[in-house]
């Protein structure tokens, strides 16, 4: 798969594991994951690391019940795509959730968690999953 | 820029073509096309073929070659052109601008792709290189699951529901039969899609186009040049493309496709028309809710509308705006990369009263919607019935 590669998996660490990003200096918003050319100032703009709040709120979710390669042992599964607390948004499966309470507006947090182990003889991938809090 | 017509039109049969490779498909399309303009291979100046993942799906690049090779009219130049679900219509936008430009005066635009040679477990794979392989397809996303992302925010949103979503894979099963190339031939009730089971959450196995094998394709003239060759040529009075984040979380909102919107509007302005011009439209229903999207994005109706005029029937055959006479992506079938070009292929039967028992009446002006992925890439093109030759 490809993106399993081990360098792959390697060089994301600091986004999938701690939700590293960035954020432009220029017009104050985050980008996760890391942009090279801030979209808004393009080359005005003035991007520095930035770690992203490890909180935030469901924004749209579905639950899986057909699953992609290297994920039909875990279905059905949770994703949902999340708006952090400041603003950036990422695209997660949510987990230890009671699933009555996954629903658009609910508070989660970050979680790490194996994510795959698509190839044998390849690394298993691990990063950022979240689950609803209270 | 010059005005540039479709003068003729093939496509092959959309379904699971065992007895039948890549080749042949493309094949079969392009010389009926070439030869439903009364031209010979000869007469074609370049080649643009969409297709997504041949490389995936039959192991085959170089696809451009290919077809030039197979139609028999080497050494003309032949160029793939992928966008993921919508190389097609990229390709015939490219093919557009070949002729418009003063490049080529003929030129043939393909589209196709053979999807059934895989499992369906690699078919989705396959299909998966058209979102974002870092950030979504590393965390178990599936193209249903991104498209259920947007359905469930537009639920939420405007109040749609999954019978609302139904009603347009009831409606395109209908249109569908009355299409002899269409890939499922079978009327479904809403009942049957609600109990259909869940794919992704609210999207349910009936709210999913197919996997199909199947090519498309048109010939492409000069305005003047098409009205001396052929009788009933269509001309593409608009031809728009526009771009978006390949990624879900990289959008402004999740209820509307921005691309689509923005190619539309321009197309209306290229084409001085309103959405109340168009006569009928062929959308990119890969799903049900892109139907929904679409026809509120194209400005068919207001944002949050799309459901309930698809519930009451306003987008039927015999309705106010005619929404996928051919069965659309759900009822004719989806073979990726051919997909555009059969919207073009759809365009040109209507405009010349040709699309049998599915015919709308007075059709006049055509619009087709080709989308890329969950909505990174999105084309438009309008076209108009013109005089030929007598
Ligand atoms: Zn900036």
């Amino acid at each position: 798969m490809p993106h399993s590669a081990l360098p792959l998996q390697w060089r994301r660490y600091p986004e999938r594991y701690y939700l590293k990003g960035n954020y432009c200096e220029n017009c104050k918003q985050s980008f996760f994951p890391a942009r090279t050319v801030c979209p808004n100032c393009r080359r005005k703009g003035k991007l520095v690391e930035k770690s992203m709040p490890h909180s935030g709120k469901i924004v749209s979710w579905t639950e899986l019940f057909v699953g992609p390669f290297g994920f039909e042992q875990e279905t059905p599964y949770f994703l949902a795509i999340v708006e952090l607390e400041n603003g950036a948004k990422a695209l997660s499966q949510i987990v230890d959730s009671d699933a009555k309470k996954i629903k658009i507006g609910a508070k989660v947090k970050k979680v790490f968690r194996k994510i795959s182990d698509i190839d044998p003889e390849g690394p298993i991938a691990y990063g950022y999953k979240f689950k609803v809090v209270g | 820029m010059r005005s540039v017509s479709i003068i003729g039109v093939g496509l092959t049969s959309f379904g699971e073509h065992w007895g039948k490779s890549f080749r042949e498909l493309i094949a079969e399309a392009g010389i009926l096309a070439i030869a439903g303009c009364n031209l010979e291979g000869k007469d074609i100046e370049a080649i643009y073929g969409g297709c997504m993942a041949s490389g995936r799906f039959i192991g085959q690049e170089h696809i451009g070659a290919l077809i030039a090779d197979q139609l028999g009219v080497t050494p003309i130049p032949a160029t793939r052109v992928e966008a993921a679900c919508a190389s097609g219509g990229v390709a015939l936008r490219s093919g557009y601008l070949a002729v418009a430009s003063g490049a080529h005066d003929i030129v043939a635009v393909g589209g196709i792709e053979k999807m059934t040679e895989v499992s369906t477990e690699q078919a989705g794979f396959a299909l998966g290189g058209a979102g974002d392989q870092e950030t979504e397809l590393f965390h178990g996303a599936t193209f249903p699951s991104l498209y259920a992302l947007m359905a469930r925010k537009h639920m939420k949103e405007f109040g749609t529901t999954e019978e609302q979503m139904a009603a347009c894979a009831v409606k395109n099963h209908k249109n569908a039969l009355l299409n002899p190339n269409a890939q499922f031939h079978r009327e479904v009730s809403i009942e049957d899609v609600m109990k259909s089971g869940y794919v992704a959450s609210p999207l349910k196995l009936l709210d999913c186009s197919p996997i199909t094998d199947g090519a498309a394709a048109v010939i492409l003239c000069e305005t003047k040049k098409a009205r001396k060759l052929c009788k009933n040529p269509v001309e593409i009075i608009a031809s728009t493309q526009a771009s978006d984040s390949l990624a879900l979380t990289g959008r402004k909102s999740l209820t509307e496709m921005l691309a689509t919107k923005i190619a539309a509007k321009q197309a209306y302005e290229h084409a001085k028309l309103k959405p109340k011009d168009i006569d009928f439209a062929e959308v990119h229903d890969c799903f049900t809710i892109a139907e929904i999207f679409a026809i509120e994005d194209l400005g068919f109706f207001k944002k949050g509308e799309g459901g309930k005029a698809t519930e009451a029937g306003k987008t039927g055959l015999n309705g106010e705006i005619p929404i996928n006479t051919s069965g659309g992506l759900k009822g004719k079938g989806h073979p990726v990369g051919a997909t555009g070009v059969a919207q073009a292929v759809e365009a040109f039967l209507q405009l010349n009263n040709a699309a049998e028992k599915r015919q709308v009446k007075n059709a006049n002006i055509g619009l087709t919607h080709n989308v890329g992925g969950s909505g990174a890439t999105a084309v438009v093109h309008i076209y108009k019935k013109i005089g030929g030759k007598k």
